[in-house]
């Protein structure tokens, strides 16, 4: 939280400057109020007392209250704003940092925990600031300043003070004693719950078939018990703060007006006024102090969540990016759409083992070079390598004759279109998607668009939709189907007209004909342009210039469809997997 | 369904003020929801009752409290000095009296608080008590409904009632209730009471804080207005955020991390603007709260004093009203909390009723015939059928299929291959016509008999999370150590399994690394223990590599042998010795026959099967 305090920035400071002699201010305010209290006291219990000093000390109370409402308002307006503030420069400044983040640090934190990093996490900084700024500092000046205030007015007194503020403290720190380590477990016992009827939902059809719906329920009744134990337990805890509380507070002016008896009883004539106003005046301040007290102890409730989420903060802002941008914003003349493995290998960053090791190869313009193998046998993380979502470990990558490393990325990024596994579609719309990014050049127009989905196989479904082209798409494309998507997302590709495609097995969600008809349509009106694909199918291949089959991260052969097939066992082995050998026409 | 979804409720154990302040979900029918609430926890009432009436007599004894004080001030104050005749007289205080008030208060006091401790506590019981059942009622219906349902709600939809829902009616039906009727009775046993004493000062107690509330009711409508704003303005951030972040790849290598960022900052600024505005005037609440307790208090002293000093009333009155102005300024906004809070209860009771009330699967307890031991005919009888009934996609079909033969589905994707899985085990009904096991329609027997004819083993994996044992027996009676390890054997992971720290006994979790084809044979496994003379293999293969497919398939044509099998395949290769082969197309059967027969036909089987070979051209 520290660190978070650190970020304020000098106008925030200033701010909170401002809003610190106010928070005095009407701290001082509120503790002027039974003064003027005790003030109507005496002049009602004092033989002759006048009338319009009644009215004047009134006058006083009113402005008192009227002025530590307008503080408090200043105040609050001051906090709002600084918490504000801070939780947009933060959000900012995470977004900008996730943005330059590479995989690797995306896949360190994983991008879940990263949103909610940028939601949740600040949302409760934000609380924690303005709601801090106004009881956390205000609290123990008022705690302080109040005591102080009575300590003179009576030993007796402010020992009862003492002795129910140490109650009530201890009661409140018991009974969180108790239950927060419930509350924690309460969040595991929910994730349970959520989890059984998620396990029940996703697999459905599969309970139904196996009649297991009995099983099911047993497990989620089981779970059920759990989290009810758990629950009744941390409720009935809170069920005793409040009532608790209210004792105490009623106790304890009864306790002063008790003792006060005593007091006034045993005083000699003199001082017996000066005690009476006291003891009316003092039950108000042990309230003040109390209430002071009681927002100290909610702030330590609430402080540990906000400081967790706070640490979750810095822990991104504080991570360095591992890409460095280059300088070069062009490459080498003449070796355009060309792109060189030189013995290439990567691990990553605290793994022993490689997931690629010595990779070399080389493409020309206008060639497609095709990768397959099994999962796990490292032909994403090839391609990925490109578009430097990862660096390499040792060797080299050139695109156009020059290492991705010395490219400015944006440079590097216009000369690649790229279509990853996972389709990923924008809020937006069709052509919104479809042209979507920068490419150095100007905007894409609408017949830019339109030709990129057609060569995709898109024209048919899109101008089907209500809007053509300006059709709504969802986020995350959810008003699509996959195989649309899938298109969309190769019609972004095609739109950007790169140098080089990479396609991330981005064929698997067509069926075999529109697979077909769409690579055919790619090749013809985009001819010159290199193509990096993997696949998972022979058939989406087998027609590439040059395929590299890997296998446990390692090139195991090199070749057209036809050499491989007499040449390389894994390739074989995978094709006859697919294919009989008369379909493969051996 | 993101995670943020889920965890929207998620609070800890203080809810703040200012979340508090938000606006408030509507139901739709307040009246019909809550009784039904009140219908659901019929069994609950009494003792609902028996609290509430605890809540209102303790609060009654904390209301006769100040009054008590009143005495005691007044019996203390008898002992200060007075002028009498114009001749100072000293007095004594009356200490027994003092004494006995104050025990008297102390009895009050302690009643009270046993009484609302008691009212607390059962509140708390019986609303977890509630939660539990409602969902344990949940989690049944989820097994009642027709898949049917399913097919067209999203998941996180049915897991957000079960527990963003009744978690909201479980915390704020705890709170709400009890603080109401608390409320009430010291808002209206305050009023009495003051009236009581003395009624000019009780006019001046309620005036001042009238004018108060009705200040802290303009700002409250005011901030709600720059609240639903800032959800609003939070909503869009978030959603990009998300967006953004989940597409990062592509963000990056299409530059468009300027765009992106342009967006995010326009509506960053403009979060800020309604953020601020909207925590400055919740933030005001409690601020106001306290001027309106100062009005009152301001205002019951000046009064007061002018009265004491004029002998209308006694000082002890003063004191009284001093503590009355709180007790009567305090429930008014905790009324109005509570009954946000109870309208938060009946948007979520909306919502989990809502599902508890869907139509279930009718029941089948009277349907006497059984399938036993059937051989595995099957026969579909001019079958037709339709997802709406406007729209009918299977018109008229009819075919034969022998027992041990095998069936192959194609088509391309969307083509509504799992129809037909649908209907063979009744997981949608017919429109017309008959599907017929051994020559018994299937709807004349229960579903779940005709459920046990089949094994199932479909493209998603599913696995829960359970030893692997559990996993693979899933719920089957009397399935022995042997017959497991002989499955697990046939299908080729007995060694794998044997190789796992716990064995069979291994939890299958988030942790447990399993590949996708490790957990396909996981259920081909089970499959094979249900031993069910019919098998229905849906994409089994397609989402593992083509190295394992080899594996896999070897264990399924274990599983297929001897079995009535209906394959759904992406592969053509891989069904084209089945007997027969059902080509779909937009839902619809639009041709069948054996492979050769499909050729010659020439029609769109052909055409499908021969576009695998061709080159891009």
């Amino acid at each position: 939280m520290l660190k978070i305090i650190k970020r304020l920035n000098s106008m925030e400071w200033l701010q909170a400057g401002i809003s610190l002699v106010f928070i005095i201010a009407q701290v001082w305010l509120d503790l002027k109020l039974p003064d003027y209290m005790s003030r109507i006291t005496q002049l009602t219990q004092t033989p002759g007392g006048e009338m319009s000093e009644i009215w004047k000390a009134g006058g006083y109370m009113l402005l008192c209250a009227l002025g530590s409402f307008a503080a408090a308002m200043i105040v609050g307006f001051f906090a709002a704003r600084i918490g504000a503030s801070v939780s947009q420069r933060l959000r900012s400044q995470l977004f900008n940092k996730v943005d330059s983040f590479s995989m690797e640090e995306i896949s360190r934190f994983s991008t879940a925990s990263l949103i909610t990093r940028s939601t949740n996490d600040i949302t409760q900084v934000q609380l924690l600031i303005t709601m801090g700024l106004q009881m956390f500092i205000k609290a123990p000046i008022m705690a302080v300043w109040a005591v102080t205030k009575i300590a003179g007015k009576g030993f007796e007194w402010t020992a009862a003070t003492g002795v129910a503020l140490f109650l009530l403290v201890a009661v409140i720190s018991v009974i969180f004693a108790f239950i927060m380590p419930k509350f924690k477990k309460m969040q595991v016992l929910t994730d349970n719950i959520n989890r059984i009827t998620m396990e029940n939902l996703t697999g459905l059809r599969v309970v139904r078939a196996y009649n297991a719906e009995n099983y099911q329920n047993d497990k989620f009744e089981a779970a059920n018990e759990d989290l009810t134990a758990t629950q009744l337990y941390t409720s009935r805890g809170m069920a005793v703060l409040h009532p608790t509380m209210n004792m105490m507070m009623s106790g304890l002016s009864l306790a002063i007006y008790w003792i006060g008896a005593y007091l006034i009883d045993s005083a000699n004539a003199m001082d017996k006024l000066t005690l009476f106003s006291n003891m009316v005046v003092f039950s108000s301040y042990a309230m003040q102090i109390i209430m002071a007290f009681m927002m100290v102890v909610m702030i330590f409730i609430m402080m540990p969540r906000a400081m967790v989420s706070a640490k979750r903060i810095n822990e991104v802002l504080e991570t360095e990016p591992a890409i460095i941008d280059g300088r070069l914003t062009s490459g080498k003349d003449g070796m355009e759409g060309e792109v060189i493995f030189n013995h290439v290998s990567f691990r990553y960053p605290g793994a022993s083992d490689y997931v690629l090791q010595d990779i070399s190869f080389s493409v020309k313009k206008g060639e497609t070079a095709a990768f397959i193998g099994s999962t796990g046998s490292g032909k994403s993380t090839l391609i990925n390598l490109v578009p430097r979502f990862f660096d390499a470990t040792e060797g080299e990558i050139q695109v156009d004759g020059v290492n991705v490393k010395n490219y400015t990325q944006e440079a590097l990024n216009n000369k690649i279109g790229y279509v990853p596994q996972k389709a990923v579609m924008f809020k937006g719309s069709v052509s919104s998607n479809v042209g979507y990014g920068d490419n150095g050049r100007e905007a894409a127009s609408l017949s830019d668009v339109q030709k990129a989905v057609h060569i995709a196989q898109g024209t048919e479904f899109v101008e089907k939709m209500a809007g053509k082209y300006e059709a709504e798409i969802a986020q995350g494309g959810t008003n699509i189907s996959g195989g649309q998507k899938q298109r969309l997302v190769i019609a972004r590709a095609v739109c950007r007209k790169p140098e080089i495609y990479i396609f991330d097995d981005s064929f698997s969600a067509l069926d075999y004909k529109t697979d077909r008809v769409l690579r055919s349509a790619l090749k013809e009106e985009t001819a010159g342009v290199t193509s990096l694909i993997v696949a998972q199918r022979i058939g989406t291949i087998m027609d590439a210039d040059q395929i590299i089959v890997l296998d446990e991260g390692r090139i195991v052969g090199k070749g057209t469809h036809k050499y491989l097939l007499n040449n390389c066992g894994v390739y074989r082995e995978i094709a006859m997997s697919q294919l009989s050998e008369e379909e493969l026409a051996i | 369904m993101s995670e943020n979804n889920v965890r929207r409720n998620n609070q800890g154990p203080m809810r703040s003020g200012h979340e508090m302040s938000g606006p408030v979900e509507k139901p739709k029918n307040f009246k019909e929801t809550m009784s039904k609430l009140i219908q659901y926890c019929k069994s609950y009432l009494p003792a609902i009752i028996i609290a509430l009436v605890a809540a209102a007599a303790g609060t009654i004894l904390q209301i006769v409290g100040p009054d008590k004080l009143k005495d005691m001030t007044n019996e203390i104050s008898k002992g200060l000095p007075s002028l009498i005749g114009g001749v100072p007289v000293m007095n004594s205080i009356d200490m027994d009296a003092v004494a006995d008030i104050a025990w008297l208060l102390v009895v009050f006091y302690a009643g009270s608080m046993l009484l609302n401790l008691s009212q607390s506590l059962m509140m708390a019981t019986v609303t977890q008590r509630i939660s539990k059942r409602m969902r344990s009622d949940i989690s049944r219906k989820i097994n009642r409904l027709p898949l049917k349902y399913f097919d067209s709600t999203s998941h996180g939809d049915v897991l957000s009632r079960v527990t963003n829902d009744v978690d909201t009616i479980g915390q704020t039906l705890n709170q709400s209730i009890g603080t109401m009727v608390t409320s009430i009775t010291m808002l209206f046993g305050s009023f009495v009471m003051m009236f009581y004493n003395n009624w000019i000062m009780a006019l001046t107690a309620v005036g001042s804080s009238v004018i108060g509330f009705v200040l802290m009711m303009l700002i409250m409508r005011k901030s709600q207005k720059y609240f639903a704003v800032q959800q609003k303005e939070l909503g869009r951030i978030n959603g990009h955020i998300e967006e953004i972040y989940t597409g990062h790849n592509v963000v990056k290598v299409y530059n468009g991390s300027k765009d992106a960022k342009k967006t995010f900052e326009e509506i960053n600024s403009k979060l800020y603007h309604s953020a601020w505005k909207s925590q400055f005037l919740s933030g005001l609440m409690m601020p106001l709260m306290g001027l309106v307790g100062n009005l009152g208090y301001v205002a019951v002293c000046v009064v007061g004093a002018s009265l004491a000093m004029n002998g209308t009333i006694s000082f002890g009155v003063v004191v009284a009203f001093m503590m009355y102005v709180r007790l009567f300024t305090q429930p008014l906004s905790q009324i109005a909390q509570a009954f946000n809070n109870l309208q938060r209860t009946a948007a979520a009771g909306e919502r989990v009723f809502e599902f508890l009330e869907e139509k279930e699967l009718i029941n089948e307890d009277q349907k006497q015939k059984q399938l036993y031991n059937i051989k595995g005919d099957v026969e579909f009888k001019h079958v037709k059928f339709g997802y709406s009934p406007d729209k009918t996609i299977i018109h008229d079909f009819s075919a034969r299929v022998r027992a041990g033969q095998k069936v192959a589905i194609v088509g391309p994707t969307g083509a509504g291959k799992t129809t037909i899985v649908n209907l063979l085990m009744r997981f949608y009904e017919l429109d017309g016509g008959e599907i017929c096991l051994d020559n018994i329609p299937i709807s004349q027997v229960p579903r779940e008999n005709v459920h046990e004819q089949f094994g199932m083993v479909l493209q998603d994996t599913w696995l829960f999370e359970g030893t692997i044992r559990d996993n693979i027996i899933y719920g089957k009676q009397g399935v022995t150590q042997e017959q497991v390890v002989a499955a697990c054997k046939t299908v080729g992971l007995h060694h794998f399994i044997k190789t796992m720290p716990e064995g069979y006994d291994t939890v299958l979790n988030s942790k447990a690394s399993l590949s996708e084809g490790q957990k396909q044979l996981i259920t081909i496994a089970r499959a094979m223990i249900q031993n069910a003379p019919l098998l229905i293999l849906d994409e089994a293969t397609s989402s593992v590599d083509t190295r394992t497919e080899r594996i896999v398939q070897r264990a399924m044509d274990q599983l297929t042998h001897g079995r009535t099998s209906f394959v759904i395949a992406h592969r053509l290769s891989t069904i084209k010795n089945a007997d027969l082969i059902m080509v779909m197309k937009d839902g619809d059967i639009i041709e069948s026959g054996t492979h050769d027969e499909l050729l010659k036909n020439a029609g769109f089987y052909a055409e499908l099967y021969n576009s695998q070979f061709e080159q891009a051209a």
